[in-house]
């Protein structure tokens, strides 16, 4: 009897003590990847140089628009090590010196570094001044058996220097400090002693400087004048010769200085080519006696032949691309030739004394969304049959990088995903019948296995074989990286523009590309030159209406870098990638409200104000219409016009007149505007709360059993600004001339609700605004910490509804409306802590309802994140906090926020250059999404009150199913027992 | 960890000038990055490579890198207060704050700004180094016994089969009572919620 009535309770407590074997504390090491994916990137190529010794392996160095320099592995695009700049110290040029050594300059060509070929190590570093600004060049040379010959000669800031490859030391310098002169290129003849530097003066004087090169000695100075001027670009033909345009655009200038004597040759463009119209530009190249020109979108090549005769040896209006001439042996240099045609890529290799042939031609399919070729690198290698054999590196206008070898794609690198701009999210199809399915189900033999495994592992029984099975099975999962809608809300697509006007769908699952589209309204265009996309938004989210409809966002983007140029917006449909259409906009888009209003299906209303502050609405429907007009005096938006310090409140007036009126088209008045004294204030940063946050509840009960009602508004607004003096960089200001005041507004009203100045502080301010809350941090340069503040507002209208009978018997004022225009009885509290690190970025973990607790995640220079507890930024908390107020989970007040390791989300990682951090919401509470972008991508989920709504992904089936068989075997063991041995009581 | 140990040779040439006036307008900060044997080698995190450090002064105005000795260099450098950071996996390394001073150039004026303590030149060192992952306990019995589910299984266990043994060395008289008294009362057993439980 005794025994029989302990197994209840025995089975309920082996149940729970299984499922609490691995409690979430934080991230184990096995648990990498698991849920997080992290993706390395570059950006868009600059500059490519291969390393192709006999021994070692095979290597590209290249250096990127993202101020990244890389060494990726030439089979397998992989990167071998990768270091990122500081953005202030843009990279000029590359080389490898020595064989051994990558060399680049940057800062625009003060610094000079050395780094080691195989680890990337740096090894030394130069710092090159000069008079004056100028361009910069980077001579290498390429001779790599004399170990003798290793100076490096860089031309920058107006001074020639020749430094020393081993160590860095500047062996001689030579000034050019004629005021007007442009240096337009430094030349090194191969084999020779000499270096020459050319260039413009004055606009119409060409200059030409002979240098030894042993010691900088000046040994001849020419100069010629030409009275029609020059055009900036030049071309390189010979070692010797170079081609120029004249100011028109129209003549071309052979400019051959032979032996330090300068000749020019003049040649009309039209003598050439006689549909020439309009001016001509130089396409930059070094193919010795080639040269290409640009007019009309036709590009003509030129071949210079002897004395400064010309002659066109290929125009073609197909976009092309020219890579740099390549020395393949004694006398020959070839160079590569990339033609568009159609859905089709010419690549022709040819060589640069005969057009005419080919050394290899080969038409290669490219997929259109990868654009055009930007750039092109040429390398050669030996085959067996000592034939020359060519590989391509070419960059695409979506910036991704992609190696050809015997006309196949050997790599690609989507390096795009390197700058994106914005992110939103979409979810993905419903699982239908029909809709075919990644395999999940494995039979329930392999399911038990792979349980079994676990249970191992977790016993730590596992040898390593099945420890890497594990793991493996893990990562693999086919469950995560399904491509349809999960129960929880963890599978989403990310969909991101990149500056390249790419737009990328990426599984949250594993991080793989879905699918990627270039968009045809961010191409160049005649209408549109320079597009820029700007901003994606949720067009299109069906969820209850319109369910057969697929899910779309909103991608504005402008032609053009001033804000007052016109908008382009192009809808693309989520589950598929493609742009279901794009309006070119007569009117600017300098603001895109996305308002709180949806049509029957489910297309949200959006309003554009333009340059002229004229508001207009999107979609064009008549329904849509309708519903604005109901809503018409309730839509209010403010403006931050960052250079005057003002911030403006908007409503809308009545119907557009004048010539840009149609029925969609509204006049907008000005209510209000807070104007910061420009002598004292500026402006750095302002922050509002994310649009689709949910509150969970407006109340707060805090420890003696009182209610604290939050100001929960969508519309405050919180503002920080600076003493103009300490705008600038920490170290430009004293404590005392340097202030710091955060405000919250009223974006209604334009009502100042709380104000607070900080003093001895300064920027840059990053800031995040949630619920109630707002968090900031910015440096105290009295302390010269890092600081973070935290003002949390409350409403006290409200604080007296705290009787139950009252609220039983409706006494209360919780449904009496609010109004923005009575004035709100609020009360702040604030504190502030130092933190350690500076921060490039923060964010706040949403959930699907809002009841779970919050996370700041903090983006560090060290390009981390941090995920610190909204506890720790707690206004309440104190030194000593009562009894009470400990249990109602307030810390201690400690002067510093703690950095505890184990709370990086990024956990070992680096998310190189981090720039953004964007959380969504899953649908199961406990779980946000939190997504890290910039030169690297991380995604992880994130429970910041742990799982305390499901099992974790550890949970072991089979152990439990196993424990359950066991026990109902036992049970009914013990029982045949216990009754055989009351029966045999019984005979007693 | 070739580079670190090659470092920590170097420790004895510890020269770190650290602030020189260079030509121009600014001055020179140099110091040195230095990771002590010891930190680091015990975790199981791989701390991060030498050649990966960086150096950044005023929150990403400049950022540099170490040179293999663990040398780093600001050039052009305005006088005032700067703020000087180390980003590397796996340690902690505390902001420092450092003074250029117009008036005496070549001045050293260096504190960690964690701990206010006072460098007499620019070497940095982690305060401590960051273990990004809990470390799994391996599986051992005594850990389960002790926790507290453990204590409560081993509590049942010593009433299931050392209560009996009680109940046997009981008077049989005494136990004849107190069985009979159980029944009266009806305390449910689990045979009798059992299906055929009933019937005995």
């Amino acid at each position: 009897m005794a025994i029989r009535s302990f197994f209840v309770p025995f089975l309920l407590f082996v149940l729970c003590f299984y499922s609490s074997l691995c409690p979430v504390l934080s991230l184990y090491e096995d648990q990498v990847g698991l849920m997080d994916w992290h993706q390395q990137y570059i950006g868009k190529v600059k500059q490519a140089v291969f390393s192709t010794q006999k021994t070692g392996r095979r290597r590209v160095i290249v250096s990127t628009e993202e101020n990244v320099i890389a060494s990726l592995d030439l089979r397998h695009g992989e990167i071998f090590w990768r270091h990122l700049l500081g953005s202030n110290d843009v990279i000029d040029g590359i080389d490898i010196g020595l064989g051994k050594y990558v060399i680049t300059l940057s800062s625009g060509g003060s610094i000079l570094r050395s780094w080691n070929l195989p680890d990337g190590q740096l090894v030394w570093e130069s710092f090159l001044q000069g008079p004056k600004q100028s361009k910069s060049f980077l001579l290498v040379p390429t001779n790599l058996k004399t170990e003798k010959d290793n100076e490096i000669v860089v031309f920058s800031n107006g001074r020639l220097h020749a430094v020393s490859c081993i160590d860095g030391e500047v062996l001689w310098k030579k000034d050019f400090e004629a005021e007007s002169f442009e240096v337009q290129q430094v030349i090194k003849p191969p084999g020779s002693d000499l270096i020459y530097v050319v260039g413009f003066a004055a606009s119409s004087q060409f200059e030409m400087y002979q240098i030894n090169a042993r010691n900088g000695e000046l040994l001849k100075h020419e100069s010629a004048t030409l009275s029609s001027g020059f055009l900036r670009e030049v071309s390189l033909v010979s070692s010797e010769t170079i081609v120029a345009l004249d100011s028109t655009g129209s003549i071309l200038l052979t400019i051959s200085f032979q032996n330090g004597e300068i000749s020019f040759q003049q040649t009309p463009i039209s003598n050439l080519y006689e549909d020439s119209a309009g001016p001509a530009v130089i396409i930059p190249s070094s193919v010795p006696g080639i040269f290409a020109i640009k007019t009309n979108a036709i590009t003509i090549f030129i071949r210079v032949i002897g004395e400064g005769k010309l002659e066109v040896v290929e125009k073609t209006n197909h976009e092309t691309a020219v890579s740099d001439a390549l020395p393949i042996s004694e006398g020959e240099q070839a160079f590569a030739l990339i033609q568009h045609a159609g859905g089709e890529m010419h690549l022709a290799v040819k060589l640069a004394h005969d057009w005419d042939s080919n050394l290899l031609k080969e038409s290669i399919k490219m997929d259109q969304q990868r654009g055009l070729v930007h750039k092109v690198f040429i390398n050669n290698y030996i085959r067996t049959d000592r034939s020359h054999g060519f590989r391509v590196l070419i960059v695409m206008e979506d910036h991704s990088l992609l190696l050809l070898q015997q006309g196949l794609i050997v790599w690609s690198r989507e390096d795009g995903l390197a700058s994106i701009i914005d992110v939103t999210t979409s979810e993905l199809p419903l699982e239908r019948d029909g809709v075919s399915v990644a395999k999940v189900e494995h039979n329930l033999f392999e399911w038990l296995e792979g349980h079994m495994l676990k249970l191992k592992g977790t016993l730590m029984l596992a040898s390593p074989e099945d420890v890497a099975a594990i793991q493996s099975m893990r990562l693999k999962s086919s469950e995560k990286s399904k491509m349809t809608r999960d129960h929880n809300g963890f599978r989403k697509l990310l969909v991101v523009l990149t500056r390249a006007g790419k737009l990328f769908a990426l599984h949250t699952g594993d991080g793989r590309i879905v699918w990627s589209h270039l968009l045809r309204s961010l191409h160049k265009s005649e209408a549109c030159q320079s597009p820029i996309g700007l901003n994606l938004y949720q067009w299109q989210v069906p969820h209850h209406h319109a369910m057969d409809e697929n899910p779309s966002v909103l991608v504005v983007s402008r032609c053009g870098p001033s804000s007052d140029a016109p908008g382009v917006l192009s809808f693309v449909d989520t589950y598929t990638g493609k742009e279901l259409s794009s309006l070119s906009l007569a009117h600017a888009a300098t603001q895109v409200i996305p308002l709180p209003y949806t049509d029957s299906t489910e297309q949200r209303l959006h309003l554009l104000i333009d340059s002229d502050k004229h508001a207009h609405l999107y979609p064009k429907t008549s329904e849509a219409l309708n519903i604005f007009k109901r809503e018409f005096s309730n839509i209010y938006w403010y403006s931050v016009e960052g250079h005057n310090g003002i911030i403006k409140g908007h409503a809308l007036k009545c119907k557009c007149t004048g010539k840009v009126a149609d029925e969609f088209c509204f006049d907008t008045r000005e209510l209000w505007s807070v104007v910061f004294p420009s002598e004292s204030e500026k402006i750095i940063a302002t922050v509002t709360r994310k649009l689709n946050e949910v509150v969970h509840t407006q109340a707060k009960v805090i420890a003696d059993q009182d209610v604290m009602y939050k100001y929960i508004s969508k519309n405050v607004l919180f503002v920080a600004t600076v003493a103009p003096k300490g705008s600038g960089e920490i170290g430009s200001v004293t404590p005392e001339e340097s202030w710091l005041v955060a405000y919250l507004i009223d974006t209604v009203t334009g009502r100042i609700l709380h104000r607070v100045t900080h003093h001895g502080a300064q920027g840059p301010v990053h800031a995040v605004f949630s619920e109630n809350w707002v968090v900031y941090h910015y440096f105290n340069l009295r302390a010269h910490r890092y600081e973070m503040s935290v003002i949390e507002i409350y409403d006290q209208s409200r604080a007296d509804n705290k009787d139950v009978w009252k609220l039983v018997l409706g006494k209360h004022n919780l449904t009496s409306p609010i109004s923005l225009f009575s004035r709100p009885e609020v009360i702040t509290k604030s504190q502030s802590y130092f933190f350690t690190h500076s921060v490039k970025a923060i964010a706040v973990t949403s959930t699907a309802k809002g009841i779970t607790s919050k996370q700041l995640l903090i983006g560090t220079i060290g390009d981390q994140v941090l995920a610190l507890d909204k506890r720790f930024l707690d206004p309440r908390r104190s030194v000593n906090p009562t009894q009470a107020e400990k249990e109602e989970g307030i810390i201690p007040l400690t002067d510093s926020l703690p950095i505890i390791p184990q709370s990086y989300v990024t956990h070992a990682l680096r998310v190189e250059g981090l720039r953004g951090i964007v959380t969504v919401p899953a649908k199961l509470e406990s779980t946000t999404l939190v997504f890290a972008h910039g030169v690297d991508l991380f995604f992880t989920q994130l429970a910041p009150s742990r799982t305390y709504d499901s099992l974790t992904e550890d949970f072991n089936y089979a152990l439990l199913l196993i424990t359950i068989v066991a026990l109902v075997a036992a049970i009914f063991v013990t029982w045949r027992l216990s009754e055989r041995k009351e029966l045999q009581e019984k005979w007693r | 960890m070739a580079p670190i140990a090659r470092l920590l040779l170097l420790v004895l040439l510890s020269t770190a000038l650290t602030i020189s006036s260079g030509s121009g307008d600014g001055y020179t900060i140099n110091g040195r990055v230095k990771i002590p044997q010891g930190l680091g080698t015990k975790g199981f995190a791989l701390p991060g490579k030498m050649s990966n450090i960086k150096v950044i002064l005023n929150g990403g105005q400049i950022v540099t890198y170490l040179r293999p000795d663990g040398y780093f260099s600001f050039q052009n450098i305005p006088a005032g207060t700067h703020l000087v950071e180390v980003a590397a996996i796996g340690y902690f390394f505390s902001p420092v704050r450092v003074d250029v001073s117009a008036r005496n150039p070549g001045k050293v004026q260096a504190a960690l700004t964690e701990n206010r303590k006072g460098l007499s030149e620019l070497v940095l060192e982690p305060l401590r180094d960051e273990q990004y992952y809990e470390i799994r306990e391996p599986f051992s019995i005594m850990n389960v016994v002790k926790s507290p589910m453990g204590l409560m299984m081993g509590f049942m266990l010593l009433v299931v089969f050392i209560m009996p043994k009680l109940v046997e060395n009981m008077d049989p008289e005494e136990m004849k009572r107190a069985q009979e008294e159980m029944r009266n009362q009806g305390v449910p057993s689990l045979a009798s919620l059992l299906p055929g439980g009933g019937r005995n």
